[in-house]
């Protein structure tokens, strides 16, 4: 005890002496705690990457995702040996968290050596605004790549004529999945109108079956909703031109998508705010429910933790009135300003946005590839599916992931949505987008 | 008598009932973890597992295991420190007092009170600019700085209970500050520490906001290692529950092993306000 | 930025050594300053620090942030005034999370008080089994609020958990989807009033909490001598009146403790909502923790996040500064 007790006096002298030198050497305490706590004080300061590493960071750490990194790293180590990865994941909220870690990083200026963004105003009205992203043409040029992804796509990553950003996959919002087998019991057609899907629903309560699950404890399901309805009223290009902000948030059709989305919504299953998607997906699962709007890593989702087997047991498709439209959501990596060794940074993105990369990234993650040129078949049936899909339809961005508006709009947008779910009220959920819009 | 047992047959009544209230959250966590990913479900959550299926646990420790050790190596300095440097204060604001002492003591006390979410961005600058960011140091020094309000209070609070008259015998016989602190303070105030340290050891174990910012990959806690068991898009429940068990068991041993002390150390301090 | 937060440092330094000096200068005429008294300042000195620089400096920072027109991902540091002060006192989200705060915290540390001490009477009553008791209620402590608020999401959840049970008496709250406002008025633009929800996560903060206010009034009962309760009898008291004039008088300390702890838990409350009901149905479960993350991280609105730090600092003085007075009152 006596010795114990002097081994702790002689550390808190130690604090004392260092704390009152100056402000900037005070590690000199520190280097006691760091000692009693073994060899691990030493790993201090290797953000960014120094010489011969990568760190990448991602909010991927869940099951299918960050196998998928993993085969992405590995690859990429079989290439280049001489470089080390860090795999820098943050998980939870998808995202949130790892983004206020990001934020955090960027604003002390100790950037990852590349970070995970969704493409579109995410990227380009987030960091790019900000001057903390380089542009990458050369780049694109160099690896040829410019053909390779749709054009539509190009344009979500880039600003001003500067591409920013290499997308590794991409996943689609405008799906809507459903229960095979409740359809069936109800003699019901797939809609593909928003009055078939009414009808659909208005048989399917009448059958006492939850037409449509929702699990809005996080808003963005709900507004995911929003944005496939807004996509249908106004079709690809006005929809796009309302972000662009060519269509004022009052206009008729956009009061029309907000009075769809309450019709829409006396059809969810009544306890949606206690649920999160996965729990009500579950119950497009069991049955209790029948269709459920979410992006398709609901898929993996349905087939993988689920146990469901596709087109047996459940199926897709696009929401209605959305058929030849591609909700976006694509993940990109880009290389932040002041990265010590950019050089191998761009190396790690060359395999990223590599065919062999993609293919050994997408099938774990249950995305499909940016690329067009692809392997298809490395890809199950909704994975081919959705690839020809890609290739055929107008690319959207999606507001309710980031790329269609920057995310000061996107909360606001989110925090609108959350109350009009509960009150309903057309008038006010168009007037806060209104107001939240000067800032698009 | 008779009333005398129908009140007794009460209380325990009582304590049972609510007893079993309290633990209905660990069996579900329990019960969740043992359970293969298909049979997690909301509306099955009473349900017992089909079969035991300890994967879950395997799979958890193997994500966890590698972070287990951050976790130790940053709790058990912090404690000390924190625990240490609140005995210093708490000695001197409440045996040593001068003019201004109160002051010193508001002072320290309402840091308790800010919301650490706001103040992360200048306290990474300041971790990278005295270069203990992305350390497990630099997550010490902070917890160690944060826990100091409480810590203080708590051994203020302590020290207040022990009688002046024992302070002045010692001077009397030729002790100073110091020999105080060292001889009478320190030895009366084990059961202090007791309070103080689970008090520290739980919340810095616990914590995640300052672990996930403050830290990289290498030096994560535990606590980090646990969030990152569950994805950003699906999260394995069985799986996360394991992770949530294993994640806590130094901090519930602590609990039953030191839970009696912990009351006891309370009681020395009589908890004055 | 990262200069001026260190320039801002160097500028506490020396006012806490003016402080000192201040302090031993009154000190003088009174008796001269003994060698202990300097080491009794080194022994604070280091604490006191860390505090200016962890704690003051980075209120000052985050102040300064608060009245700036940083919004996005650009720091901007020109002055705006109150702006987003105003801005959020007209937020209907802040609003509601004002109302939220109000009423979670009263109903927090309400319950947190009668459960710690009605447990802790009942488990001094020499009953057997008094230590699995105690323990049973102690551990929910040794819990992170990220694991306990999952598992309180489900218990809650209105379509399973303890309804599963509820069901047998035919009464189905809908919990923490509940978007009912109690007794609720106007007021600004939300309606003020007990939301529904919000009991929900008291009843899983207070299961956590319990513990902490039940060993400290368990140690406080322990305190009080049996000689008084004995005396007490002789007097002719009942065992009630015994808990109500003499034992509960001397808890009073207690009490007050366990408020200032459980006001700084509740005040800042955030991994237990975020964990379990996020801001709920129409926010009638967020609370300023949870809006400050998510504006500063998610929407990039920091000067709008640094004011949310602000009041938030601010409704904690409501509660401190009358202890603080109290206390130096009693110390003389």
């Amino acid at each position: 005890m006596k010795k114990l007790f002097g081994i702790l006096l002689l550390m808190v002298m130690a604090l004392v002496i260092a704390a009152c030198s100056s402000d900037s050497s005070s590690d000199g305490g520190e280097d006691a705690d760091a000692s009693d706590g073994g060899d691990s004080g030493e790993s201090a300061e290797s953000g960014g990457g120094g010489e011969g590493t990568v760190e990448i960071f991602s909010w991927w750490t869940g099951a299918g995702e960050e196998d998928g990194l993993l085969a992405l790293i590995d690859l990429f180590e079989q290439e280049h040996p001489d470089i080390t990865v860090d795999n820098a994941a943050v998980a939870g909220g998808a995202g949130t968290n790892a983004k206020a870690v990001l934020a955090t990083r960027m604003q002390g200026d100790d950037p990852p050596s590349t970070f995970q963004v969704h493409g579109g105003a995410e990227l380009n009205e987030g960091w790019v605004a900000a001057d903390k992203m380089e542009p990458l043409n050369d780049f694109y040029e160099e690896q040829g790549w410019m053909d390779k992804f749709p054009q539509d796509l190009i344009d979500m990553v880039s600003k001003d004529g500067n591409i920013y950003s290499v997308p590794v996959n991409i996943h689609r919002g405008n799906v809507i999945f459903y229960n095979k087998q409740v359809f069936e019991d109800n003699g019901l057609e797939v809609p593909t109108t928003y009055d078939e899907f009414i009808a659909v629903a208005d048989k399917l309560q009448d059958a006492g079956v939850t037409p449509l699950a929702l699990g809005d404890k996080e808003a963005w399901t709900a507004t995911q909703i929003f944005e496939n309805i807004l996509l249908g009223e106004l079709g690809p290009d006005d929809y796009k031109s309302l972000w662009a902000g060519d269509i004022a948030f009052d206009d008729d059709r956009v009061v029309a998508a907000a009075e769809k989305f309450k019709t829409v919504l006396g059809y969810v299953n009544e306890d949606h705010a206690s649920r999160n998607w996965q729990d009500a997906a579950q119950l497009v699962g069991d049955g209790e429910a029948a269709m459920i709007n979410m992006g398709d890593w609901a898929k993996g989702y349905f087939s993988n933790d689920l146990d469901l087997e596709t087109n047996k047991d459940f199926g897709y498709f696009a929401f209605p009135e959305t058929d030849g439209d591609f909700m976006v959501i694509t993940d990109t990596f880009g290389l932040p300003k002041g990265v010590e060794n950019p050089d191998e940074v761009k190396e790690f993105l060359s395999v990223l946005g590599s065919v062999e990369g993609q293919d050994a990234f997408n099938p774990l993650k249950g995305s499909i590839p940016a690329r067009v040129d692809a392997d298809e078949s490395k890809y199950d049936e909704y994975g081919k599916d959705a690839m020809k899909d890609f290739n055929e339809s107008n690319l959207t961005p999606s507001l309710a992931h980031g790329s269609a508006a920057a995310e000061g709009f996107v909360t606001k947008a989110n925090q609108a949505v959350n109350i009009f779910v509960t009150q309903l009220d057309v008038d006010n959920l168009i007037n806060t987008l209104k107001n939240a819009a000067s800032e698009l | 008598m008779a009333t005398f047992n129908v009140w007794k047959t009460i209380k325990y009544f009582i304590l049972i009932v609510m007893a079993v209230l309290f633990l209905t959250p660990v069996y579900v966590i329990l019960v969740t973890s043992l359970k293969p990913l298909d049979e997690v479900s909301l509306a099955n959550m009473w349900a017992l597992p089909s079969t035991i299926d300890f994967s879950s646990y395997s799979h958890a420790f193997s994500e966890l295991a590698p972070n287990f050790m951050n976790s130790v190596y940053l709790v058990i300095p912090a404690t000390l420190l924190s625990a240490l440097l609140g005995a210093m204060n708490g000695y001197v604001l409440s045996k040593w007092k001068f003019k201004g002492s109160e002051l010193i003591f508001t002072v320290i006390l309402f840091g308790m009170f800010i919301p650490y979410q706001s103040i992360l961005i200048p306290l990474i600058q300041f971790l990278r600019n005295i270069e203990m960011y992305n350390s497990i140091a630099g997550l010490v020094l902070t917890h160690v700085v944060y826990g100091l309000p409480i810590t203080t209070l708590m051994f203020r609070n302590f020290y207040a209970n022990i009688p002046d008259t024992m302070l002045e015998a010692a001077k009397i016989d030729g002790a100073n500050f110091l020999g105080i602190f060292r001889h009478i303070i320190i030895p009366l105030s084990i059961t202090g520490f007791v309070v103080v340290a689970i008090w520290q050891f739980t919340n810095i174990w616990n914590e995640f906001l300052f672990a996930v910012t403050i830290t990289n990959s290498d030096s994560q806690p535990v606590m980090v290692a646990l969030q990152n068991l569950s994805g950003s898009q699906i999260v394995q429940w069985n799986v996360q529950m394991a992770g949530a068990l294993l994640a806590a068991l130094p901090t519930l041993l602590v609990y039953i092993l030191l839970g009696k002390y912990f009351v006891r150390g309370l009681l020395a301090g009589s908890v004055k306000g | 930025m990262a200069e001026q937060a260190v320039d801002r440092q160097e500028q506490e330094y020396p006012e806490n050594h003016r402080q000192q000096q201040a302090a031993q200068k009154e000190k003088k005429p009174k008796k001269k300053i003994s060698g202990d008294q300097w080491v009794a300042l080194g022994f604070l000195a280091p604490s006191f620090i860390l505090v200016l620089i962890f704690v003051y400096g980075f209120i000052g920072w985050t102040g300064w942030v608060s009245v700036s027109n940083w919004n996005t991902l650009v720091p901007d540091f020109s002055f705006a005034g109150l702006k987003n002060y105003i801005y959020l006192f007209n937020d209907y989200r802040f609003q509601a999370d004002l109302r939220n705060t109000v009423f979670f915290t009263i109903l927090f540390i309400g319950l947190v008080i009668v459960m710690g001490l009605g447990l802790s009477i009942l488990i001094d009553q020499k009953l057997k089994g008094e230590s699995l008791f105690r323990n049973i209620f102690l551990f929910p402590m040794a819990l992170s609020f990220v694991v306990t608020g999952v598992v309180w999401q489900w218990l809650l959840n209105p379509s399973t958990g303890y309804n599963q049970f509820l069901a047998l008496f035919g009464i189905q709250p809908k919990w923490y989807t509940d978007t009912n406002i109690l007794a609720g008025f106007e007021w600004g633009s939300i309606e003020f009033g007990l939301p529904v929800a919000i009991i929900a996560v008291v009843i899983a903060a207070v299961w956590q909490m319990t513990g902490f206010s039940l060993a400290m009034y368990l140690a406080g009962l322990r305190g009080i001598p049996d000689e008084l309760r004995e005396a007490a009898r002789m007097d002719g008291a009942s065992e009630f009146q015994i808990y109500k004039k003499v034992i509960l008088p001397m808890l009073m300390p207690i009490t007050v403790s366990v408020i200032i702890i459980m006001a700084h838990i509740s005040l800042k409350i955030f991994d237990l909502i975020y964990a379990m009901t996020g801001s709920g149905a129409n926010f009638v479960t967020d609370v300023p923790g949870v809006y400050m993350f998510e504006t500063t991280f998610r929407g990039n609105y920091y000067a709008n996040g640094a004011a949310i730090a602000i009041i938030m600092l601010l409704m904690v003085a409501v509660f401190i500064v009358p202890y603080l007075l109290a206390n130096r009152r009693s110390d003389g």
